[in-house]
């Protein structure tokens, strides 16, 4: 009995000296390392303002990575989530460093065009009302134009893959207009449309359009013709083969669909911002380059990276709510 | 006065009887026309359970889609206790050889899928779970059908049909793709239902031995384009056995009239 419970204890003991995570303890001390090169290496070209506010940030990370490692010993699911990035959390203050070393410490970089990271700070704590403001401007122009083509494509893809008659108008439309790259008619629609806004909600709905009627047709076609057997026999409505038989089954592809159409419409955005409208990340790329204000272009360059690939991370999200019956799906 | 007997024997046996007279059919293959049936005239009475056995290809499994109401027979009469059959219906069911579940609902939703075809499950969900309890498979209501082994997808499919209460219940090679093992059982469990609900059952095998196992009646079909080629009445209860020798000469019987004897 002693015995049994002396290797039990034992056991218990081990599994929680191993539960320490090493690897986060070294990321911290990166971290730290990258701090104290931000601080007492001199800065070469000039002196950069928020120099010491960088360090505060990596110190800042560093803590908050020891504060992993230790609620992590208590917190399986903390310990779990955490210990993956591992090998990241170690890579990324390293990259830091030299691209600190390359601008500001050693100036290697030409300094106009290369900003070296305390730049991009002093950029988001100087101009963020800005900078959330054109984020905004952005969000609403592309959720409205992405709504648009979305529900509009697949609307089209399910009428074209279910009536012939439909299709027989549609797919014209379809093959003429679809692949011409939206941004091509940039011009033409600034002039049709009552405004630069509203082109340009056209514009990236016709983009997220295509992809989402192509695929959301493709999958309501490809529709095994036995499910709609089956529901026959047991008396289903055309309107029951439609909702519950065909587009459920058609789902994966309509993913994929959407998937490629929030991506055409991300670059659509983009350049319908930089062309007419006023507004947005994009306006702001392209006002921070006409003053050469290179830090902010890459401070928004930096912010539009992480809003679409967020906007991405939430399609997979729905999609794998959605399509949790999927067996080996792809893994964002 | 005939006419209303029969209507009601018809009403007191919960199977349906089938008609078909003189039926014929042909598909268009690439433009020119391919006979699959052939002045095919049968009946199947309230509650029997008939076989239809046949050379692969050769039209039983179209035989089966037209009484279904799956499509339109080309010529010929389609009777379903005296009513012409146009279109499907939930009274008419079929299982199909691949158990063709929707990956996308559980179990238990696929067994719903007719009762909410017909907007009826709201007040019939009870149904569904006495389905799923029939063919043994209760606790696997919240499994996703990639989660089954295919003996188990088939009796799935097999709930699916039943908790329709069908007065004739369409088989087309249900048992086809399913392990010896898995099938013995099924057969017996599809002899079980069969009894306990008293449905009609029109049954397309391969499988000759099955055919003797579980039909009254065995149809024996001829090459393509089919026509009947000979009717077998089969005068045994249930449970029959494999080595019955009245099985065995039938089996040999049947062997012969498909151009099998020398398998024997």
């Amino acid at each position: 009995m002693s015995s049994v419970e002396l290797v039990e204890t034992g056991e218990s003991v081990n599994t929680s000296t191993v539960r320490l995570w090493l690897q986060g303890l070294v990321a911290a001390a990166v971290w730290i390392a990258s701090a104290a090169l931000i601080i007492w290496w001199p800065n070469a070209v000039r002196k950069w303002p928020m120099t010491q506010g960088l360090a505060n940030v990596c110190l800042t990370i560093a803590a908050l990575i020891v504060l992993a490692v230790i609620v992590g010993r208590w917190s399986e699911r903390l310990a779990r989530r955490t210990q993956t990035l591992g090998a990241w959390l170690i890579a990324l203050p390293i990259l830091l460093s030299l691209w600190e070393l390359f601008t500001a410490k050693l100036g290697w970089l030409p300094v106009p065009f290369f900003a070296p990271p305390q730049a991009l700070l002093d950029v988001y704590v100087e101009d963020w009302p800005r900078l959330a403001d054109s984020l905004l401007h952005s969000a609403i122009l592309l959720g409205s134009g992405v709504a648009v083509g979305a529900i509009t494509g697949f609307t089209a893809g399910v009428a074209i893959g279910w009536s012939r008659s439909i299709g027989y108008w549609l797919h014209p439309v379809l093959r003429i207009l679809g692949p011409v790259p939206s941004t091509a008619l940039l011009p033409l629609c600034f002039f049709l449309f009552p405004s630069s806004w509203s082109a340009s909600v056209f514009l990236i709905a016709l983009a997220t359009w295509f992809p989402v009627t192509v695929l959301t047709w493709s999958g309501v076609s490809s529709v095994d013709k036995a499910y709609y057997d089956v529901a026959r026999t047991l008396g289903a409505s055309q309107r029951f083969l439609i909702f519950k038989v065909a587009i459920p089954a058609a789902l994966p592809h309509v993913f994929v669909g959407l998937f490629m159409g929030l991506g055409a419409s991300f670059s659509t955005l983009v350049v319908a911002e930089m062309m007419g409208v006023k507004s947005g990340i994009g306006w702001y790329l392209q006002w921070a380059q006409g003053w050469a204000a290179y830090a902010n272009m890459y401070a928004a360059l930096l912010i539009m990276a992480l809003a679409c690939s967020g906007l991405i991370s939430a399609l997979f999200l729905i999609r794998d709510r959605l399509l949790a019956w999927q067996q080996g799906a792809m893994k964002w | 006065m005939v006419n209303t007997a029969r209507a009601s024997v018809a009403q007191q046996s919960p199977g349906l009887a089938l008609r078909i007279d003189n039926l014929s059919h042909a598909f268009s293959l690439e433009g020119h026309r391919l006979p699959v049936l052939e002045r095919v005239s049968l009946d199947v009475a309230a509650g029997e359970f008939v076989a239809l056995l046949g050379p692969s290809g050769c039209g039983k499994s179209t035989l089966l889609r037209l009484v279904a109401g799956l499509e339109p027979a080309d010529r010929g009469t389609l009777l379903a206790d005296g009513v012409a059959i146009t279109s499907p219906d939930p009274s008419r069911v079929v299982v199909f050889q691949d158990p063709t579940l929707y990956p996308w609902r559980r179990v238990w939703d696929n067994v719903a899928l007719g009762l909410e075809a017909q907007g009826l499950l709201k007040t019939t969900r009870g149904k569904v779970d006495q389905a799923l309890a029939k063919v043994g498979l209760s606790q696997f209501a919240r499994a996703y059908p990639r989660q089954l082994s295919g003996g188990m997808a088939q009796r799935v499919a097999l709930a699916r049909a039943l908790v329709n209460e069908p007065r004739l219940l369409i088989l087309d090679e249900p048992l086809g793709k399913l392990d010896s093992l898995t099938r013995i059982a099924m057969q017996q469990e599809l002899i079980d239902l069969w009894q306990r609900q008293g449905y009609t059952a029109l049954l397309v095998t391969h499988d000759v031995e099955e055919a003797l196992l579980l039909a009254n009646r065995v149809i024996v079909f001829s090459d393509r384009p089919a026509t009947i080629k000979a009717e077998l009445t089969i005068d045994r209860g249930y449970p029959r056995h494999r080595d019955d020798p009245y099985l065995l000469d039938l089996r040999k019987q049947i062997l012969g009239l498909l151009g099998l004897a020398e398998s024997w």
